[in-house]
């Protein structure tokens, strides 16, 4: 024991003498991404502190430090009639869209999958709306889906008078034109990421199971569709959080109308913080909207960074 | 290495110093949203009144919403601790200025010029704070405005309505003539400027009393019930389209004879005017029917900002200039407008110009000039917004006017905190 000890020892103290540029190489990386931590950590998680504090001030027009309301902001922000609203559109919202999103996309990209002739022309088809910012899609569809001048004048003049779809002019139905456009935007982007995934699938697994006289349906829901679990979870974290954070395509198409009709909780904390001085209920806003991502968030990081370990 | 990176932070301080350097003596730097055709044109008046005093005009427009994406500007500012030297702003949003302790002081050019006989008493509500001058007012729009399409008042009788039932009459024979009777356009502001128009009608007291003093008995009585149920039945005389649309929209709806009426605040003359129109030929303009005699108003007025000693006396000029007798008539003439003081003369004005010019000075005088709630010259920002989502809820069928009513109070409670 004392004898492997003594061999160890030497070892471990050995070290021969770093020459500069050794000690530079092991330094570098670290003097490289240090500005940019620093960035994070003041532009980031610095101002989530302090939007946690303002949350918890009286502030009103400007940042206030000198009167607290303790969760007097949050209280007042639960018992808003708007903010209800908010949170019932983003559940309608936030569900449809990543329900129709996923759905579409897959569907889209099953099809792009079947070997068909100029891929490469439809591909890009269903994946440039993605290319647009969400102000250009909001205004093209609230210009499209406006009765006045949209589709159903349109149809009235091509002799279908009695069309009607004034969707957008109607309270309980505007979250869903919202909805449409967010999907059209969108589903070729998800569709992209099932046709990686979908091409990333095992050949041999197909054949084996062609061999075993299963139907192209079978193979596609018992062995493709199951393998696609991730892609599915990569899908959902990016719709999700594009619809917690969804601002402009709702100021671009209704601007929260007819009536509150629309108002999503982004739209919510910039009304409160900036048209209405209530600095406070819009850090509190603000601050709801955070853990709701960080609920969706922090799993997907755990099961994909901290679940790989485990497996291993 | 290093060096190369010291040096290079040692510069971009040099230069960000630079940048920082305060502005000339004799420069006012104005933050404003006017930058529209009629209003750029306006505040170029002023801007070469300046000029021809040696005074440069450092220009910096934000326009959008309103007005509020200038005031998101301005937070920025303030908090840099490097204020413009005036700034556009409406109503209580002086007051919430004012209440962080940033604003100048102009009492010494008031007091030199005597602004507080002319100025009108409620307006001077907002252009002072803890008894000093904080603001110079611009201009007064006044809100219970009716804008109606001459042929289509003709072809409805011709006479235009003095009161509710004459104005439901009027709406009625319209509609029967196969236009739209209102044009409107669906925003929450505009829903509110015509509730304004329909509480003022109902009573100037009752407005007082609950747009101003916020009384919670009149927040939910009786007369307000009545008010919602008028808005409930001007609801059916809007066109189906109305929801989203902008005002200018509404007011060509009327130009053009599509629409009968507009209920909107004198900014709408400008786009009459823009189409060539002639008032009392092409349109006829009268207050709301039941308001004649009471006046709803908003003011631009300049919030002057606390600036060094080296700049308060371009500050101090700027104010005089605003107030001068020929600045306010030069500069409402063209904005549409009325002069923010009494005692300018009203032979530029057009009709409705001088119309307004006397309304204003009589409802000044008989204590029935109030500011207006729908653009936030009754109650701070949160208060006003508190009632738009009840007003524009209501408007658009959500709820009842009994419920309606009843949730404006609980509203305002809820934004007073």
């Amino acid at each position: 024991m004392a004898q492997s000890q003594a061999e160890i020892a030497p070892v471990l103290t050995h070290r021969p003498s770093r020459t500069p540029k050794e000690a530079l190489q092991e330094w570098l990386p670290k003097l490289v991404l240090a500005p940019s931590f620093a960035i994070i950590l003041i532009f980031v998680y610095g101002f989530i502190i302090f939007t946690a504090v303002l949350s918890v001030s009286g502030s009103k027009l400007l940042p206030d430090f000198s009167t607290w309301v303790g969760l007097g902001n949050y209280v007042r922000l639960f018992n808003h009639p708007n903010w209800i609203t908010a949170l019932k559109n983003l559940a309608i919202f936030a569900s449809l869209y990543i329900i129709v999103c996923s759905v579409l996309g897959l569907g889209l990209a099953i099809l792009l999958d079947q070997k068909i002739r100029a891929e490469g022309l439809i591909r890009p088809i269903f994946l440039y709306p993605m290319a647009l910012s969400f102000i250009v899609t909001g205004v093209a569809w609230k210009w499209f889906l406006d009765p006045g001048i949209g589709l159903e004048h349109v149809m009235q003049d091509w002799g279908w008078t009695s069309f009607s779809f004034r969707w957008i002019k109607e309270g309980q139905y505007a979250i869903y034109t919202i909805v449409i456009a967010a999907v059209w935007q969108s589903s070729g982007f998800v569709m992209a990421m099932f046709l990686a995934g979908l091409r990333g699938v095992d050949n041999e697994v197909i054949k084996a199971a062609q061999i075993d006289g299963a139907s192209t349906v079978t193979i596609y829901r018992r062995i493709i569709i199951p393998l696609m679990r991730p892609v599915f979870l990569s899908a959902f974290v990016v719709l999700a959080h594009l619809a917690i954070k969804s601002y402009d395509l709702v100021v671009a198409m209704t601007d929260g109308g007819p009536g509150t009709a629309t108002w999503t909780p982004a739209l919510f904390m910039q009304k409160f913080t900036f048209g209405r001085n209530e600095m406070g209920m819009g850090a509190a806003s603000a601050i709801i909207m955070m853990m709701m991502i960080f609920a969706i968030i922090v799993p997907y990081l755990y099961s994909e960074l901290g679940g790989k370990n485990e497996r291993r | 290495m290093l060096r190369k990176l010291l040096i290079g932070a040692m510069l971009s301080t040099a230069m960000t110093g630079a940048y920082a350097v305060p502005s000339f003596a004799d420069e006012v730097e104005v933050l404003h949203w006017w930058t529209s055709g009629g209003e750029a044109a306006a505040l170029d008046v002023l801007k070469k009144k300046l000029e021809s005093q040696g005074i440069t005009w450092k220009d910096m427009p934000v326009a959008g919403g309103g007005g509020e994406a200038a005031m998101t500007a301005l937070r920025a500012r303030v908090t840099a601790g490097n204020p413009p030297t005036a700034v556009q702003a409406l109503g209580f949003d002086i007051t919430d200025w004012a209440k962080q302790g940033v604003v100048g002081d102009l009492t010494e050019v008031a007091t030199k010029e005597g602004w507080d006989k002319v100025i009108p008493t409620a307006l001077q509500a907002f252009s002072k704070y803890d008894g000093k001058w904080i603001a110079a007012p611009v201009n007064v729009h006044s809100t219970n405005w009716v804008w109606i399409n001459k042929k289509a008042l003709d072809a409805a009788g011709g006479k235009a309505p003095e009161s509710w039932d004459e104005l439901i009459a009027v709406l009625d024979k319209m509609k029967a003539n196969g236009i739209s009777p209102i044009g409107h356009g669906g925003q929450a502001w505009q829903d509110a400027t015509i509730f304004d128009a329909v509480v003022l009608g109902i009573g100037t007291d009752f407005y007082k009393s609950s747009m101003i003093d916020l009384d919670p008995a009149a927040l939910g009585g009786d007369k307000m019930v009545e008010a919602f149920d008028r808005m409930a039945k001007l609801r059916t005389y809007v066109d189906k389209d109305f929801s989203g649309r902008d005002w200018n929209l509404a007011s060509a709806m009327v130009i053009e004879g599509k629409a009968g009426m507009q209920f909107m605040g004198d900014w709408a003359k400008g786009e009459f005017l823009k189409a060539g129109q002639k008032p009392g030929t092409d349109f006829v303009c009268v207050r709301f029917p039941g308001t004649q005699g009471a006046v709803t108003f908003n003011s631009d007025q300049f919030m002057m900002f606390k600036v060094g000693a080296n700049q308060q006396k371009a500050q101090l000029t700027m104010a005089s200039d605003i107030e001068s007798p020929d600045f306010q008539s030069a500069f409402n003439v063209v904005k549409g407008s009325v002069p923010a003081r009494t005692d300018v003369p009203d032979t530029a004005f057009d009709d409705c110009g001088k119309k307004g010019m006397k309304d204003l000075a009589e409802a000044n005088t008989s204590g029935k000039l109030f500011g207006s709630m729908a653009h936030g010259h009754a109650n701070p920002a949160a208060v006003k917004n508190a009632m738009y989502d009840v007003i524009t809820r209501h408007f658009n069928g959500e709820m009842d006017s009994k419920a309606a009513a009843k949730a404006l109070v609980d509203a305002v409670a809820s934004a007073k905190m």
